[in-house]
């Protein structure tokens, strides 16, 4: 176990270098005048020129230009936004906001999903394993950019339960509306896979042993269904976490929240390079961590998986 | 333990009579248990013989109430325990029946077993749930009853799961948690056929010990006449969902009175047949949707005449105290 944890750290590095240098690289490739790109529209110097170059290393070539930046995400220096902000002071600010929301966004999909899942299962051809496909094929049918705009609208505005806005420094209530909209991408498809295992669980021999046992229906499914059901919903829903903190960016946009997504959207439309590669690397840091961490949630649900 | 009402302890200890259960599918209703009776006494060990699908495995999860509705229904007979018709208490009452008084055993260990718990929890559980006891007392009687079945090592094994185990340790576990609660039926459903021959003594061996221990009543069901034969004391043959022949252990194997005995007998290899064909039954089982008229075999029968293929089935013949055949010419099949 210990080794297995120490080799896929290992790789963690390897993929970790290999996605921000992918990034950089493509945030860089295209720019015909870097230094022309920073100032804007603006006249530059000969002398501007000089000290640019010199401060961004642009007269070492791509690798070394590269080398210089990773240098400084490793000693927490993500260097200046070209809107002149420290990337360091804009990631503490978004992080914050979209991590809750996504926690937020993951429980309700997560308890909802797996609750309806199992009584679904149980109940399968009955009314409510019936309405909740149909709710579920719609909401996969649905993009994004519109259930949060129309949420938005109903619940948020002309209903008014719900804080059609949020803030940086939100409250768990304001952030409900835009984690319900952000758990609807992914309640879908949890739902079904936790469906479809506890449908083929319900089948297996062991359960029939329990039953012979005489225990309670509840315990045949919450105790022995249940654990042998999670272990495919699990991998979905680290998979979803991961989705979730990256693709947020409708929902902030609609919602007004400045988190990750917000910040992701206006760097990329307006070229901010060390911006998108500052939030990217981070994305990829917590990417890498969470499926590590799946990974062992999978061999602590299932014993036959033991990792050498 | 509860007591159940209307228990009388000078009752039979399993009463089957006239058990009917069906399948309804999408295809149509399989009747897979046609009016099935059969009794056991305490310390008895009956046979249930047939080939697969001829309803010996539905008769015993009927028993034990553990039939998957839908599609299964059972939908008439009687399943009496010392008095008490099983069919008529209402859930709560049957699950306590469940383990405590009858307890079964299944063929596959390995997907029996649930794989992400450990051995120990499974056995304890029963301790926890039925006889409210702490986790460490729970763990205590698990150990002891591994010891019971002979499980080498049972301290540190009762913390392994299901997996770690061979194919007949595996087993021993299953008897294990089959016999924690001291029942006084066990239902044991091919328990050795997913093992291999030294290993199948062995278990078998197991069980017959642990029986003559505890003087319980035995269900072996099984399609192996091998097996039988060393252990049984009597023997249910059942042929499309009805007992055809029941009868003691000496009798079947001395003189068959159905001709589906008889076959089955026939189809064991014998040393003293060396370079002669082996006998086979001709056919295949019928469909359970749709079972012949008359009896059940005659499309399989060499005695098979008019009367065969003809409603009313044959009745249960008293063939000689204690002996029944449901064939019309019982006489003509043992006489030969």
């Amino acid at each position: 176990m210990f080794r297995y944890i120490v080799r896929r750290l290992l790789q963690m590095v390897l993929t970790f270098f290999g996605a921000t240098f992918l990034v950089y690289a493509l945030m860089f490739a295209n720019q015909k005048d870097p230094i022309q790109a920073l100032v804007g529209e603006r006249p530059v110097s000969e002398s501007q020129r000089i000290a640019l170059t010199e401060r961004y290393h642009l007269d070492e070539g791509f690798f070394m230009q590269y080398w210089y930046y990773m240098k400084g995400v490793l000693t927490g220096d993500f260097g200046t936004s070209m809107t002149g902000r420290k990337i360091y002071d804009m990631m503490s600010d978004a992080w914050p906001v979209t991590f809750r929301l996504a926690i937020i966004a993951i429980v309700i999909a997560a308890a909802f999903s797996v609750t309806a899942g199992v009584y679904s299962a149980i109940k399968r051809g009955g009314i409510f394993d019936n309405s909740t496909l149909l709710i579920t094929l719609v909401l996969l049918a649905m993009p994004i950019v519109v259930i949060a705009p129309l949420a938005q609208l109903i619940f948020g505005i002309q209903l008014g339960w719900f804080a059609p806005t949020a803030t940086r420094d939100a409250t768990f209530y304001q952030l409900l509306l835009p984690a319900i909209v952000l758990a609807c991408i992914v309640i879908a498809p949890e739902m079904r896979v936790t469906r479809t295992s506890v449908v083929e669980n319900l089948r297996a021999d062991y359960v029939r042993t329990a039953r012979a046992k005489g225990l309670t229906r509840m315990r045949v499914i919450w105790v022995h269904v249940l654990r042998n059901s999670l272990i495919p919903v699990v991998t979905l829903i680290g998979v979803d976490l991961g989705g979730l903190l990256a693709g947020a960016i409708v929902t902030e946009h609609v919602f007004n929240i400045p988190g990750v997504g917000f910040n992701l959207a206006r760097a990329i439309n307006t070229e901010d390079g060390p911006l998108v590669v500052g939030f990217v690397s981070i994305l990829v840091i917590l990417f890498l961590f969470i499926n590590l961490l799946v990974d062992l949630l999978y061999a602590a649900l299932d014993p036959r998986i033991r990792y050498e | 333990m509860d007591v159940l009402p209307g228990i009388d302890p000078r009752a039979p200890l399993l009463d089957v009579t006239n058990l009917h259960v069906e399948f309804r599918t999408q295809y149509g209703v399989a009747k897979a248990v046609n009016g099935a009776n059969f009794r056991l006494a305490p310390g008895e060990t009956l046979a249930i013989l047939g080939e697969s699908g001829c309803g010996k495995s539905v008769t015993a999860q009927a028993i034990m109430g553990i039939l998957d509705t839908p599609p299964g229904y059972v939908t008439q007979g009687e399943i009496r325990y010392r008095g008490v018709d099983l069919l008529k208490l209402t859930e709560e009452k049957r699950r306590k029946v469940r383990a405590n008084r009858i307890a079964m055993i299944f063929q596959d260990a390995l997907s029996s077993l649930n794989p992400v718990y450990t051995v120990g929890f499974q056995l304890g559980e029963l301790f926890r749930k039925h006889r409210g006891m702490s986790r460490a007392d729970a763990k205590k009687r698990s150990i002891d009853l591994l010891e019971q079945v002979k499980i080498p090592a049972a301290r540190t094994r009762v913390d392994d799961y299901p997996h770690q185990f061979s194919g007949g340790m595996r087993q021993r576990v299953m008897i294990a948690m089959a016999l924690a609660l001291d029942p006084e039926v066990l239902i044991a459903d091919e328990p050795t056929t997913a093992l291999d021959v030294t290993v199948q003594a062995q278990i078998m061996g197991l069980l017959a010990d642990l029986q003559q221990q505890r003087n319980m009543g035995l269900i072996l069901i099984t399609h192996d006449m091998g097996v039988v034969a060393d252990v049984a004391d009597r023997i249910s043959v059942m042929y499309a969902g009805k007992v055809v022949e029941e009868a003691g252990i000496y009798d079947i194997y001395a003189r068959p009175a159905h001709p589906y005995t008889k076959a089955l007998l026939e189809s064991i290899p014998r040393l003293d047949m060396k370079g002669q064909q082996l006998s086979v039954i001709q056919g295949l089982p019928p469909l359970l949707t749709d079972v012949p008229k008359g009896c059940a075999f005659n499309p399989r029968c060499r005695y098979a005449r008019d009367a065969c293929r003809q409603d009313p089935a044959p009745p249960a013949y008293a063939v000689a105290p204690n002996r029944t055949a449901r064939c019309h010419f019982f006489r003509e099949v043992i006489g030969e």
